[in-house]
């Protein structure tokens, strides 16, 4: 646990009075105005991020005993917004709670539900309370949610979200003008690796490199095959790339995936691997799974780390990175 | 041809907005509601049918050829008795014609309608939106084809992630406007305009509503 030790005592980040005006906005260097989660990045080991859903509505208890249970084992923990268009305690206020419980947060912000100016007031205010890294995604639609009759935003984008988050580290906001205290943020994105057709999905992903984005997180994967052949055409791009794990809790939920989620692709062979494990031990079986693939991701050098989505199954996040060889920290 | 393209209220509907009218008289219209089958002759005569039924007194019921133009307000002219006889207009033409009509008249126009979406026919009973007047064309980045109407959430910087083997993540029927560019432009050899970065959009290059007066 050494390395989580060191990392616990400066856990508490300076507060930004009046924050300085940030560089070109282009790779930054690792350790600037204590950008805890871009060194971790940089530093070179293995990194592990995994994510919190808010609840729905204000009884807090499961998500800070989630946030308890996964803060120190894992270098930063997402907090979704909205997630599947389902309206939900906001993504900012989780961030806050993680920050508030002593861990690292990443800050999920979609461009459904807000306009720009919105978005950058957000950006500011997540800014002011020492909330650091922000993942820029475009959102769900709202029609796949629990209130299809609503509006959906779109006035930015997941590029342009991620170009506005460099703009106002410039000093300036989309309209041009000038910002009385600025931010910073270690800005990243996601990409959908097994994406059919591919490479209108690698055309995007290349614009949010572009447009800043430094670290991504992928959607699930399972087939490490064509994982690989992913991160030989995406390697060169020097973005930090995480790769989603998504947890199995049964062969059904395998099927349905195939089917219903765009860019998840389980492998008939991981399918029939989940059909072998015992009545009552699936979620066990799951585990095992996640666990050897986190662990081939890791011996094998393929990518940066990964990010474990485990869509409410958090309790069995820690078993999972056990059986990744990853617990007790990611230090290596 | 740009057409309207519209749907018929539930009766139910119609009926609760015509609670506090007794007597009524039926308007249609002869172009884009006749091609939709929600406002033309047949329909009209269906409804006159229906609310005499549901205990209404319809005045009387016409077609109007084209009801959003404004010299409509003639056609209107030669039904004026059973008209002032009504307590109301049932206007069974998209919201143009609604609120032309409703212009022209004192008497409470009620829509039998809902103007869903300002398109054209591809095929016989098949209409699409093409054009959503953003006023800020980049038909000429997308190969022609416009993604702010036909991509679902109006991306300029397509792909979203929820696109499916070529499919819309609201609807597997529905192709993925971004897929259709990235063919185009690749057919075409313009990749290049696809990987351009697209700025945030004017939404307010025409405040809406909308309008424009030719100076002279």
């Amino acid at each position: 646990m050494a390395r989580l030790a060191g990392a616990a005592e400066d856990r508490s980040m300076p507060q930004a009075e009046t924050a300085v005006m940030a560089s070109d906005g282009s790779k930054k260097g690792a350790g600037e105005m204590g950008l805890r989660f871009r060194e971790i990045l940089h530093s070179g080991r293995f990194v592990v991020t995994s994510e919190i859903g808010p609840p729905k509505g204000t009884n807090l208890e499961k998500m800070i005993h989630h946030i308890e249970l996964l803060k120190d084992k894992v270098d930063a923990l997402n907090v979704t917004d909205h997630q599947s268009s389902v309206m939900r305690y906001p993504s900012i206020g989780g961030a806050l709670l993680v920050k508030e419980h002593g861990g690292e947060p990443i800050l999920q912000m979609t461009c459904r539900d807000r306009n720009r100016l919105a978005l950058q007031a957000d950006l500011l205010f997540a800014y002011s309370r020492g909330i650091r890294n922000v993942l820029c995604l475009t959102g769900d639609s709202v029609v796949v949610g629990d209130h299809k009759e609503a509006k959906g935003v779109f006035d930015l984008d997941s590029c342009q979200l991620l170009r506005a988050i460099r703009t106002l580290e410039k000093g300036k906001d989309l309209g041009g003008n000038d910002l009385d205290g600025a931010v910073e943020f270690c800005a990243g994105a996601i990409v959908t690796p097994e994406a059919k057709p591919l490479e209108p999905q690698l055309i995007k992903f290349e614009k949010k490199v572009e447009a800043g984005a430094e670290f991504i997180q992928t959607q699930a994967v399972y087939d490490l095959d064509n994982f690989w052949r992913f991160m030989e055409y995406a390697r060169p791009f020097g973005v930090k790339i995480l790769a989603g794990i998504i947890l199995l809790t049964s062969w059904r939920m395998a099927e349905y995936m195939n089917k219903n989620v765009p860019g998840v692709f389980v492998p008939q062979s991981l399918i029939e691997e989940m059909k072998t494990a015992p009545k009552g031990k699936a979620v066990e079986k799951g585990v095992e799974i996640a666990g050897r693939m986190i662990r081939t991701l890791k011996e094998g050098k393929i990518c940066d780390g990964v990010h474990i989505m485990a869509i409410g199954r958090e309790e069995a996040v820690p078993e999972i990175l056990r059986e990744a060889g990853l617990e007790g920290g990611t230090g290596g | 041809m740009i057409r309207s393209i519209t749907k018929q209220k539930g009766m139910e509907e119609i009926l609760g907005l015509l609670e506090s009218f007794q007597r009524l008289f039926i308007v249609g219209c002869g172009t884009c509601v006749t091609l939709c089958r929600t406002g033309g002759v047949q329909e009209v005569e269906e409804m006159a049918r229906r609310l005499g039924k549901e205990g209404k007194l319809v005045t009387g019921t016409m077609v109007i050829p084209v009801a959003c133009d404004e010299i409509s307000q003639e056609a209107l002219k030669e039904h004026e008795e059973p008209i002032e006889q009504a307590h109301a207009l049932l206007v069974m033409t998209c919201a143009f014609g609604v609120q032309t009509i409703g212009r022209q008249l004192q008497i409470p126009v009620i829509p039998a309608l809902d103007t869903l979406f300002i398109g054209k026919e591809r095929g016989i009973g098949i209409f699409e939106e093409v054009c959503t007047q953003c006023g800020d064309c980049i038909l000429g980045e997308t190969g022609g084809l416009c993604p702010v109407t036909n991509c679902h959430k109006g991306l300029v910087n397509g792909p979203c992630g929820g696109t499916n083997n070529g499919k819309c993540e609201i609807d597997p029927d529905k192709d993925c406007a971004w897929t259709l560019i990235y063919e185009r432009l690749r057919a075409q050899g313009r990749l290049d305009r696809m990987r351009r970065f697209q700025p945030p959009r004017n939404h307010q290059v025409c405040p809406r509503p909308g309008r424009m007066t030719i100076v002279q």
